[in-house]
């Protein structure tokens, strides 16, 4: 006879759920979100199996709902992820991502000479390649790709 | 050849408008300008903004903008004032962008800057009272070189529509390569692109040509575009800008323009540069036909007065 073993995880009460963050980036979503100091109970599944993705990572974090800049840099670093918020064990939403067309505040110019990196001036990107990540910064103009992307 | 507008809204269209980016103007505005220009070139001293303070305010040390700049308001009467230098001012004490043209917008109608730091200009702009003109931001946008190149360009072959232009040397931090090839854009043109590959240019003027579905072609060999060219914009390679002097010391006598090279060049074709010109065009082509770049300069004097006039609202 089959043994089956499973890993048994708790739904959550109240909190949200951070689903197909694609497959070994889901510790990079946990530190931008900075969830490594969070209080509240964080669960974590990474390289989990996936019908859509192949494989994916998941973040359930309770009593914990995120703001509209959070989720933007959820869609930068994870743009496959699904929001899911739940109150009282049940589902209340469930979105998918949507890289914006414009962001503030939440990016570093990746360009040392930037005006925005020698004085306290709020960073303004155009996302002019979601497919590639391509941010252009308002005021050098200047293109900081994907992986040179560093969160504030 | 250029876009003439009603009485009415000639006034309208630049009042009290920054121009920090090429693309912060649209084409009918660039000809505006370029016609304004054309009519102090006939008649430079026109005495419109004697009501006016222009504050001229160099971060970083210019000689050739700063002084064209000063000239052209001066001859519009305007009055002066700025520093050329930013050592001896507050910004040593270490006064933020921000406090420093808030105060001078106190003072002046417009604002004229040149800054070391990409996107000071921009940013200068969004807390001034004041139009700010960006005379120069670090690497990224020079407009007004780019307007009086158009000028220029305009000038030497008649029209700026479907024509080959030659990019060479420094691609990849001229900013006044970057401004240009985005305003002539706008005009259907066909760029060559001629530089050492580490100093190509960089992707996102690129996108520009390609958003406007415009072609361009690449090459390391200057005398590959003498046949086709009907500008030849040269520019500066400096050795600071290798990471291998090694690198620079193979290149940097490959892209130097010599009388002799003139042979098989088109018989309209000019030569501009935004200078100072170092080594890389011969000084025996100065009296050529083809050389444009002396009065290329004179030009930006003619330009930047159509623009404070344009801004100040008085033509």
């Amino acid at each position: 006879m089959e043994n089956k073993k499973h890993l048994n995880v708790n739904a959550i009460e109240n909190g949200t759920v951070i689903d197909h963050i694609p497959a070994n980036n889901v510790f990079k979503v946990l530190h931008i979100l900075g969830l490594e100091k969070n209080k509240d109970q964080v669960l974590v599944g990474d390289n989990l199996e996936s019908r859509k993705y192949g494989r994916k990572g998941l973040i359930k974090v309770s009593n914990t709902f995120f703001d509209k800049n959070e989720i933007n840099k959820i869609a930068l670093a994870a743009p496959t992820a699904t929001i899911i918020e739940i109150k009282n064990f049940e589902v209340v939403s469930k979105k998918q991502v949507q890289v914006p067309d414009t962001i503030h505040q939440i990016v570093k110019c990746f360009n040392p000479n930037c005006i925005t990196n020698n004085e306290e001036i709020p960073t303004r990107f155009t996302i002019v390649d979601k497919e590639a990540m391509k941010l252009q910064c308002h005021y050098c103009e200047k293109i900081t790709v994907k992986n040179n992307i560093i969160f504030f | 050849m250029f876009v003439s507008l009603s009485p009415d809204n000639k006034a309208e269209i630049m009042k009290d408008k920054s121009l920090i980016s090429i693309t912060d103007f649209n084409k009918e505005q660039y000809l505006r300008i370029l016609e304004i220009a054309a009519g102090f070139e006939k008649n430079p001293n026109q005495k419109l903004l004697n009501d006016h303070v222009v504050a001229s305010l160099f971060f970083e040390p210019s000689t050739r903008t700063r002084l064209s700049f000063e000239t052209a308001a001066n001859r519009l009467g305007a009055r002066v004032i700025g520093f050329s230098d930013s050592g001896s001012t507050s910004v040593k004490k270490g006064e933020s962008l921000k406090d420093t043209i808030i105060m001078v917008s106190g003072y002046a109608d417009i604002i004229v800057m040149r800054h070391p730091r990409e996107g000071a200009a921009r940013w200068a702009s969004e807390v001034s009272s004041v139009p700010v003109l960006n005379a120069g931001d670090g690497a990224n946008q020079h407009p007004t070189q780019c307007l009086l190149d158009m000028y220029s360009i305009m000038q030497t072959q008649g029209t700026l529509d479907n024509l080959q232009i030659a990019f060479v040397g420094d691609l990849k931090y001229g900013r006044t390569v970057h401004s240009l090839v985005q305003a002539m854009c706008n005009f259907n043109a066909t760029f060559h692109l001629v530089s050492p590959e580490e100093l190509k240019l960089p992707s996102s003027v690129k996108m520009h040509i390609k958003n406007a579905k415009l072609e361009y072609h690449q090459y390391t060999e200057l005398n590959d575009i003498m046949p086709v060219a009907d500008i030849i914009y040269m520019t500066r390679i400096q050795k600071e800008r290798f990471s291998d002097p090694m690198e620079y010391e193979k290149v940097k006598n490959s892209y130097v323009l010599n009388k002799s090279m003139l042979d098989g060049s088109k018989p309209n074709m000019k030569i501009l540069h935004p200078l100072p010109r170092v080594n890389e065009i011969s000084e025996d082509i100065d009296n050529m036909p083809q050389a444009f770049y002396f009065k290329q300069a004179e030009n930006g004097v003619y330009v930047r007065q159509a623009l404070l006039a344009a801004i100040a609202g008085v033509k």
